[in-house]
């Protein structure tokens, strides 16, 4: 207990910033990963096949290489200088966005056929089907899955802590100066993200519920 | 296709929008790569200084070395992490609440504490209590405990998504509770739910690259000492791309081989199918069991 008290400044800064990276992460990789999953069912073939290429690209690359390209790769760019924190939610977002992607493209697999029959029956052009009849109904699938990606987001965010972004991934390195023992410090560490992910899971139920038979 | 369902097939008025939409990507995505590569360009990462580095026999044979510790750590874990996950996924599909309820409990916390965090408690933690292990050990047992417990839900998800009718008929001709898992229930779980184990592989062989935080001197390790080489101006860029390209292709040689595994499960008749749908039960288990 001792050590959660004596270091809460470095708890609180590094769990607020997990938080941060966390939020902006999330919702542009919303964001980006409904365009992309729009784009790989669209009737145009070029944007498939870029939004296919993207996908498994970035699926197949740890993220902790696309993030070692952010931090380290972007200074040597000349480009305009970033903070690492959102060099950090850039990386995230390109890692993430794919996830989200590919769990939105499931669930509009789980929309009966009709839905989209009869949608073009009346006369919708593909982005008014996909936007107010297809989407609405997958989005209600995928609760359960989509938690599950920004579940495993949250958690990423500690592979920022090697980046130098003081969040929770790096709580460690800075109490270990202090003289703090790693075991307990990462203990709380560890003991935060099981309370941070109870609370997503709770969030997950209530929208369940919710959507469930409207 | 389920694409194909969403739009009709375009008429003369689609098809030119369709075309002028197409060109507009082009350009786009063209315009993105050429920002990027002039950038790169401007910055000297095409220069062959920063790349004559991959020329040196050593360096190749260095390359090759990490990428076989990198191999070596995800062998390890793959295989352990699925015996541990058939161990847990027993336990929480067991009769006896004193067993089930704290595997389930060992299987969430696994599954919520991050990855990172785990292996520095191997790597950094367990030393304060006298414990000392190698990189190489708390990358193995980081990835084993996390993996072990996410492939037990796949394996829990597979036995569930069976028809009850597969355990009632075992029980019938006299099966005891052991045999009906392990020789009718659990093979039928694997089967279907291979697709979702394999994606799980592709994660273990990704997450090896965390190993690199703690030291472990594997792909991403050396990717990172051969861009702080200062004698080839850093070459972190090129290096990173080099190392890129080898994940990419192990990671998709594997999914490669989960595609032809699921190709030929499909094709098989011997699947249980799902008597409502029609359809094998991987599909139905496949919506809740894409994790990361």
């Amino acid at each position: 207990m001792d050590t959660l008290i004596d270091n809460i400044d470095i708890f609180v800064k590094g769990f607020s910033n997990t938080l941060i990276l966390f939020a902006w992460s999330a919702v542009f990789s919303l964001i980006l990963g409904t365009i992309v999953a729009g784009m790989r069912v669209s009737p145009v073939p070029i944007m498939r096949a870029v939004a296919t290429i993207y996908v498994n690209t970035i699926r197949n690359t740890p993220l902790t290489l696309v993030m070692l390209f952010f931090a380290l790769g972007y200074p040597q760019l000349g480009l305009p200088k970033l903070d690492y924190l959102p060099l950090a939610v850039i990386a995230l977002t390109l890692y993430t966005a794919t996830y989200v992607a590919e769990t939105l493209r499931s669930g509009i697999n789980t929309v009966p056929l009709g839905q989209a029959e009869a949608a073009r029956a009346i006369g919708l052009t593909f982005g008014q089907s996909l936007s107010q009849v297809i989407l609405p109904q997958a989005m209600r699938a995928v609760v359960p899955p989509m938690f599950n990606v920004l579940i495993a987001l949250l958690k990423n965010t500690t592979i920022a802590g090697a980046f130098s972004v003081l969040e929770a991934g790096a709580i460690r390195a800075f109490l270990s100066e202090r003289g703090e023992p790693a075991l307990i410090v990462l203990l709380w560490v560890a003991l935060v993200f099981v309370i941070l992910v109870l609370l997503l899971s709770l969030v997950q139920r209530y929208f369940e519920k919710k959507w469930r038979n409207a | 296709m389920a694409a194909s369902i969403l739009f009709d097939a375009p008429g003369p008025k689609a098809r030119v929008r369709n075309n002028i939409l197409a060109v507009a990507t082009i350009i786009v995505v063209g315009a993105i790569l050429a920002f990027i590569v002039v950038q790169l360009a401007d910055a000297g990462q095409f220069d062959a200084k920063k790349w004559s580095v991959f020329g040196y026999p050593m360096v190749q044979q260095s390359i090759a070395n990490a990428t076989l510790a990198t191999l070596k750590a995800f062998g390890l874990a793959a295989v352990l992490s699925l015996v541990l996950g058939f161990a847990l996924a027993l336990g929480r599909l067991s009769d006896h609440a004193w067993l089930r309820a704290p595997v389930t409990w060992i299987v969430e916390l696994f599954r919520a504490v991050p990855l990172l965090i785990l292996i520095m408690l191997f790597y950094y933690g367990l030393p304060t209590v006298g414990i000392k292990m190698t990189p190489f050990v708390a990358v193995v047992i980081g990835l084993t405990l996390y993996n072990g417990a996410v492939l037990s839900e796949v394996f829990r998800a597979g036995v569930m998504s069976l028809p009850k009718g597969q355990a009632e008929a075992a029980y019938a001709i006299g099966m005891r509770k052991g045999q009906v898992m392990t020789s009718i229930l659990l093979p039928q779980a694997v089967k279907a739910m291979l697709p979702a184990i394999i994606a799980q592989l592709v994660v273990i062989l990704k997450d090896t690259a965390l190993g690199f935080v703690i030291t472990y001197t594997e792909l991403l390790y050396y990717v990172k000492y051969l861009g702080s080489q200062v004698d080839f101006g850093s070459p972190l860029i090129p290096a990173a791309i080099v190392g890129a390209l080898i994940y990419v292709g192990m990671c998709l040689i594997l999914s490669g081989i989960a595609k032809l595994v699921e190709h030929r499960i499909n094709k098989s008749p011997k699947i249980a199918k799902d008597p409502a749908t029609g359809a094998p039960p991987s599909k139905a288990a496949e919506v809740g069991t894409d994790i990361l």
